[in-house]
């Protein structure tokens, strides 16, 4: 089915101008399973393409946005990318939130010249020199909060994860981070995609009695877990990579459904800063009806801006080369609402400001720490180095590069 | 005894869900020979009313039985425009009812967003020799034995039960004999309808509101209805109690992939087994 529907944002100024606009490849959910979560990336992407030709575009050229709706089918992210490759003729494209999806999507945009920004946060990994990855990573997310809740809950953990590449990856990341604090993984269950009946789950996470759980479940019909875990009495602290800043889950349950939830991510709409508060108006201003703007959103958005940047910095240029020359510099970085990001010339993979918040029985939404600067530090330990080498590969902690 | 208690609860859990899920679709596709692919988005009309009711000040109850009678009525709108024109024509039938779920869940996407505040699930938690459990999923499993009950006495001790299996069976035949049997196949699909619909109803409180939200059900649905064969009475509460222990027994020993899976071979085996479902093997036995 066609039902795409193509959303092209009007280019009022640029029909004055001689130079030919930037033509940006959009490919993000816009129905299915996981919508409600990835419609922000459009909206966010929208804002920052309209403001940035109010401002007089990118070195004069307009952009035009060209979305398109792959209905979470990654066979239609694979229509869509060479579509947008072939008849678009895009010059630059924003694509995927599911892991599935990317790599659906990377092989295509791997054979050409296209810069590809996936700005998901997700399991990491990915050294792939026409990729940019701009989302949070374990070393940012689970480094960071599996420790504090080993110290705060216990050591006896147990993960339940959506079943595909993101849960299985992020499950490993878990059990890794777990058994080098000295801790123990008493459970690890799999979820297939499309489960929404949690019970016998609900039961054996109560038989192995773990001190916390981590969930990594993903998309509507998971998401039922977190009802039917207290309507059940497991009441038990909860650890998370996506749910809150990413999924809103506090803004859809009725509480106290998200009570004891951890996470740590870069950005929370309750994070306040000027440049945070800043756009939160703007975006508001724009989309009034927006239940929450998501970490999705916010990175959609920045993606967009750092875009600008490094085409500014390539003095115009549009070309992938280009644009990592000036990536390999390290000097690529932008204020993005969040705070400060930049792009690691190694990885590709940008630095983050990170937040770890907990929800309380009210579902309000605490900040329990914070980091001005996490850098994306994983992949260029292991050995990636995209200045050097480009494998097109996705690393885990148990399949690691090759020395060079 | 926890362990027991535990499975035991589990079986019903399982089996109220396929039960409830796959008791309109029983009456439209193993009845009417309707293969209704719009069988989720009938379950999501009435999980759409009940929380919306709910969330304007109705009482869970009344939102729940709001639900399924929209369901039905909707059921019913759409026999009389669609669906007649397709009955023994059952490929014909899939593509006509997969347009309406492709319009509906898309029609709701725009209308509704995608997604909706939730319900909260009512009367909380018992615990049992150590374990705790949800008591709605047993008041759930009260319900799906009171629907395959009713279902019972609707199709065998009413008037409108007699004409319904007498259309079913030979609708030319029951014609001469002066049945309405325009207004039986519209009343027997907006019945199943509705069904759908208080499936949608007594699961939303548990689950996450969303126009997709049907698509959880659909699988076990139409996999109890093949397996139980076209007699809703006869074919669905033995399919349902079968699937059940093995879908239970796979998902506590090997968590829910191998649940899904043992879910899956196992109506592959009942239909190579038992052509047509356990419908066929329980009037084997009787007759």
């Amino acid at each position: 089915m066609l039902l795409a529907t193509v959303a092209t944002l009007a280019t009022t100024a640029a029909l004055a101008q001689d130079k030919p606009p930037i033509k940006v490849g959009f490919l993000e959910d816009q129905s299915g399973e996981i919508a409600l979560l990835t419609l922000p990336k459009l909206r966010g992407a929208q804002l920052a393409v309209e403001e940035i030709n109010k401002a007089g575009g990118i070195d004069g050229r307009q952009l035009e946005l060209i979305a398109y709706d792959p209905q979470f089918d990654n066979a239609k992210f694979q229509e869509f990318t060479r579509r947008l490759i072939d008849s678009d003729e895009i010059d630059v494209l924003f694509a995927g939130a599911t892991s599935a999806s990317r790599e659906a999507v990377r092989p295509i945009i791997d054979r050409t010249d296209i810069p590809y920004f996936y700005t998901n946060q997700y399991e990491g990994g990915v050294c792939d020199a026409n990729m940019i990855g701009t989302g949070g990573l374990p070393e940012q997310q689970l480094s960071t909060l599996v420790p504090w809740m080993m110290e705060k809950y216990g050591k006896k953990v147990y993960t339940i994860a959506a079943d595909y590449n993101f849960g299985q990856i992020s499950a490993e990341w878990t059990r890794k981070l777990v058994e080098e604090n000295g801790g123990e993984i008493v459970g690890e269950e799999m979820i297939p995609l499309g489960v929404s009946q949690f019970g016998q789950t609900i039961q054996n996470i109560q038989a192995a009695k773990p001190d916390w759980l981590m969930t990594l479940v993903v998309g509507n019909s998971q998401a039922s877990f977190y009802e039917q875990a207290p309507a059940a009495g497991l009441k038990i602290p909860m650890g998370s990579s996506i749910t809150i800043g990413l999924g809103f889950e506090h803004k859809r349950f009725k509480p106290p459904a998200m009570e004891n939830m951890h996470v740590a991510m870069n950005w929370f709409e309750e994070v306040s800063s000027p440049d945070a508060d800043a756009f939160k108006q703007r975006w508001r201003a724009k989309f009034p009806e927006e239940t929450y703007i998501n970490d999705m959103g916010q990175n959609a958005y920045a993606a967009v801006y750092l875009y600008k940047k490094l085409v500014e910095m390539a003095e115009g240029s549009t070309e992938l080369a280009d644009l990592r020359t000036q990536i390999a510099t390290g000097q690529a970085c932008i204020d993005a609402p969040e705070g400060q990001i930049c792009i690691d010339p190694k990885s590709q993979h940008v630095s983050h400001r990170m937040w770890q918040v907990s929800v309380d029985a009210q579902h309000n939404v605490t900040v329990e720490r914070s980091w001005d600067k996490v850098e994306p530090y994983w992949l260029g330990e292991v050995g990636c180095d995209l200045t050097q080498y480009d494998p097109k590969e996705q690393y885990t902690p148990s399949y690691l590069p090759e020395p060079q | 005894m926890l362990q027991t208690i535990s499975y035991l609860y589990q079986v019903a859990d399982v089996f109220a869900f396929l039960v409830l899920a796959a008791a309109g679709l029983a009456i439209i596709f193993g009845m009417m020979g309707i293969i209704n692919m719009a069988h989720g988005e009938f379950i999501a009309v009435g999980a759409y009313v009940t929380t919306y009711s709910y969330q304007a000040g109705a009482p869970l109850v009344l939102g729940i039985l709001l639900g399924s009678a929209a369901a039905g009525l909707f059921g019913i709108a759409l026999e009389r425009t669609v669906v007649r024109r397709f009955y023994h024509r059952p490929i014909d039938s899939l593509v006509a009812t997969w347009g309406i779920s492709l319009i509906m869940t898309q029609g709701a996407l725009l209308l509704f967003g995608s997604g909706a505040p939730g319900v909260g699930t009512p009367f909380g938690s018992v615990a049992v020799a150590g374990g705790s459990f949800s008591i709605y999923r047993l008041v759930l499993l009260l319900i799906a034995v009171l629907v395959l009950a009713g279902l019972y006495l609707v199709f065998m001790k009413t008037r409108f039960g007699v004409h319904a299996r007498a259309t079913m069976q030979n609708a030319a035949m029951a014609r001469s004999l002066g049945v309405p049997v325009d207004r039986v196949y519209a009343a027997t699909f907006g019945l199943g309808a509705a069904l759908a619909g208080l499936a949608g109803g007594l699961y939303a409180p548990t689950m996450t509101l969303s126009p997709m939200m049907g698509g959880s059900f659909v699988i076990e649905a139409f996999v109890t209805v093949v397996a139980g064969g076209a007699d809703v009475l006869v074919g669905t509460p033995p399919a349902a109690i079968v699937l059940a222990v093995i879908k239970a027994t796979a998902t506590s020993f090997y968590g829910q992939v191998y649940g899904v899976m043992g879910l899956l071979v196992a109506v592959c085996i009942v239909v190579r087994v038992l052509p047509d479902g356990f419908t066929g093997w329980m009037t084997r036995r009787s007759t």
